[in-house]
């Protein structure tokens, strides 16, 4: 055949069908909407309960983790996510998903080298380049305060 | 030997060797799909009984082979060699399959195109005079591939229209010199091809080229078109795969209206969400043993091409940045020996 | 109102999420990096914390809140404690839900199993 990559690039980029970008982002609106309604909801009643503001925030993202974790654990939350996208991606219960899932998945390659090790498969660059980033901030903070 | 021919990369068989025997083993998803009747035999639990999906899948194919053999009226003494393989790290699931199967074992990979593989080098060594009984036999198993390629199942994510949708399946050829047939009149080993798809979620695309190529060598070598043939069957291009099929044969001049993918067959891919169609070494495998086979036996066909497409990258190499290589394996398939 | 915020802009916060993924070649796993570094950097610049004022959970409960909780965190701890704060503020503004993830990771591992998705 005579084709050049480049050339079949662009017949492969028409011949594949695209992401329903409205319906994807409807579903990731809703959803994620939702997971954040409910964290505010929850934020709301332990404030109402006299926790300080961020504990009670903090409360709430603890009580949407387990929430995500069991629903992880039933197998809904994929179900979920398989039509939410983002919507169940980006709030804190799908950073909970990604450790609880690897926990569940390598638990027959043992306790320790699947379990232990493998949780942090798919979390673990967040919080590496969370926390540096945050490292990075704090001295470039700390400069700040000096001037 | 001096009595067969290649001419090209294609080997044409003097004396076609015949698929006496063949089964196909699927699991849930499958037996809900439109092949389901055509099935020997499906299960609800994609467990199959077992602890981990890899030993699950391990159990599959012994599944598929213990019926096929008994289908043969073929006791495991009695097959000489035993070509297989799966799309699990090292092939695992054949080799311990293997385990308790007292068979000569040579093992297998080439990820989706494993099935068309096994049957041709089948075809090969039973022609050739070196084996009596050869068994083909390949698996693939959606949570077995999904966990070792993708996420854990648990997992949330959202599958992108191109991606496919590993079948959870099995398929067993046993071929012999002689036979009923159907027959193995020729057989086209592919050579790999990449057209620098990185996208490991468009496999379709990577192995297109490679499929495409091996449909116009065995042309040349042997004077046909596809419009020769009742069908030409493709295993697991998916939508993608197959348009590009189509467009790449269309600008070499050779028209391909008589197409059926695999994965496409396979599942109903407008309720069965497994948006580009089914793929894995047992999806091409055991819808030629449901569903091509048995059509060539009730003379539905006469004569067939059948390749089995397999896309031939790791994780590894995904994640260096390389692109995928395709390579498709060709079978010539007719229900009469001669002609 | 605070609800009604809340779910407006966590959903939306999401829909940048979405919008990566499909129109560009951004896996998940890039997406979340991408929020949660950006997260610190606007709440670095000061940007994301009337975001929080306005949204609550949703500014917080989306993974850029996770970024500025960090930062607000090392912040914290810079003031409390100086350069060495830069070290120890950010984990300790994430412990309670990194360690809630672990724990609930080990009892799902050792209650639950992995479920097939057919």
């Amino acid at each position: 055949m005579k084709l050049t990559p480049e050339e079949y690039d662009g017949l492969s980029k028409q011949a594949s069908p695209k992401s329903k970008l409205l319906q994807d982002c409807l579903w990731a609106f809703g959803v994620g909407g939702a997971i954040c309604l409910l964290g505010e909801i929850l934020r709301q009643s332990y404030l109402a309960k006299g926790f300080t503001l961020t504990d009670a925030s903090t409360m709430a993202s603890v009580t949407l983790i387990v929430i995500s974790a069991v629903t992880t654990s039933l197998g809904w939350y994929q179900r979920l996510a398989a039509k939410a996208g983002a919507g169940t991606l980006v709030p804190i219960t799908g950073f909970a998903n990604s450790v609880v899932s690897p926990a569940i998945e390598f638990k027959s390659e043992g306790y320790v080298p699947g379990v232990g090790a493998k949780m942090f498969l798919i979390a673990g660059p967040v919080i590496v380049y969370g926390l540096a980033a945050s490292a990075v901030w704090g001295v470039i903070y700390c400069f700040i305060r000096t001037l | 030997m001096s009595t067969q021919q290649r001419t090209g990369d294609t080997i044409r068989f003097s004396e076609p060797p015949s698929i006496v025997e063949f089964g196909a083993v699927g699991g849930k998803k499958e037996g809900q799909g439109p092949l389901a009747a055509q099935f020997d035999l499906l299960f609800e639990e994609n467990t199959f009984g077992e602890e981990t999906w890899e030993k699950a899948e391990s159990r599959l194919q012994r599944h598929c082979l213990d019926l096929t053999l008994k289908k043969a009226h073929c006791k495991p003494e009695q097959v000489n060699l035993l070509l297989g393989g799966d799309l699990q790290n090292q092939c695992t699931a054949t080799a311990y399959t293997m385990r308790n199967v007292d068979v000569p074992f040579a093992g297998l990979y080439g990820a989706c195109s494993t099935m068309a593989e096994a049957v041709g080098l089948a075809a090969c060594f039973t022609a050739g005079g070196f084996a009596d009984t050869v068994a083909a036999l390949t698996s693939s198993h959606f949570c077995a591939a999904e966990r070792q390629f993708r996420t854990p199942l648990t997992y949330g994510a959202k599958r992108t229209p191109t991606a496919q949708w590993t079948a959870t399946a099995s398929g067993c050829c046993i071929v012999k010199p002689q036979g009923d047939g159907p027959y193995v009149k020729a057989v086209t080993f592919g050579r790999v091809r990449d057209y620098e798809i990185c996208d490991i979620n468009n496999m379709g695309a990577a192995m297109a080229p490679a499929a495409a190529e091996t449909i116009l060598r065995y042309c040349a070598d042997t004077g046909r078109t596809p419009a020769d043939f009742d069908a030409v069957y493709t295993g697991d291009l998916g939508i993608v795969g197959s348009r590009l099929l189509a467009e790449l044969l269309k600008k070499e001049g050779v028209a391909l209206h008589n197409h059926k993918d695999c994965g496409l067959l396979l599942y109903d891919i407008d309720t069965q969400e497994v948006q580009a169609g089914g793929s894995g070494a047992g999806c091409s495998a055991s819808v030629l043993a449901a569903h091509v086979l048995p059509m060539l036996r009730r003379k539905e066909h006469n004569r067939v091409l059948f390749l089995s497409t397999g896309a031939l990258m790791s994780q590894i190499t995904f994640l260096q940045g390389e692109s995928i290589p395709g390579v498709a394996h060709l079978l010539e398939l007719s229900s009469q020996r001669e002609g | 109102m605070g609800f009604v915020w809340a779910f407006v802009i966590g959903g939306l916060i999401c829909v940048v999420g979405q919008l990566l993924i499909d129109l560009t070649s951004f896996t998940p796993a890039r997406v979340l990096v991408t929020f949660v570094v950006s997260g610190v950097v606007l709440s670095a610049l000061g940007w994301y914390q009337p975001l929080v004022n306005l949204a609550g959970a949703g500014a917080s409960v989306p993974l850029i809140g996770f970024g500025h909780l960090l930062a607000q965190g090392v912040m914290d701890a810079v003031e409390s404690m100086g350069l060495l704060g830069a070290l120890t503020g950010g984990f300790t503004a994430a412990a309670a839900g990194i360690t809630a993830s672990l724990v609930c990771g080990v009892i799902a591992a050792v209650s639950s199993h992995s479920h097939d998705q057919n």
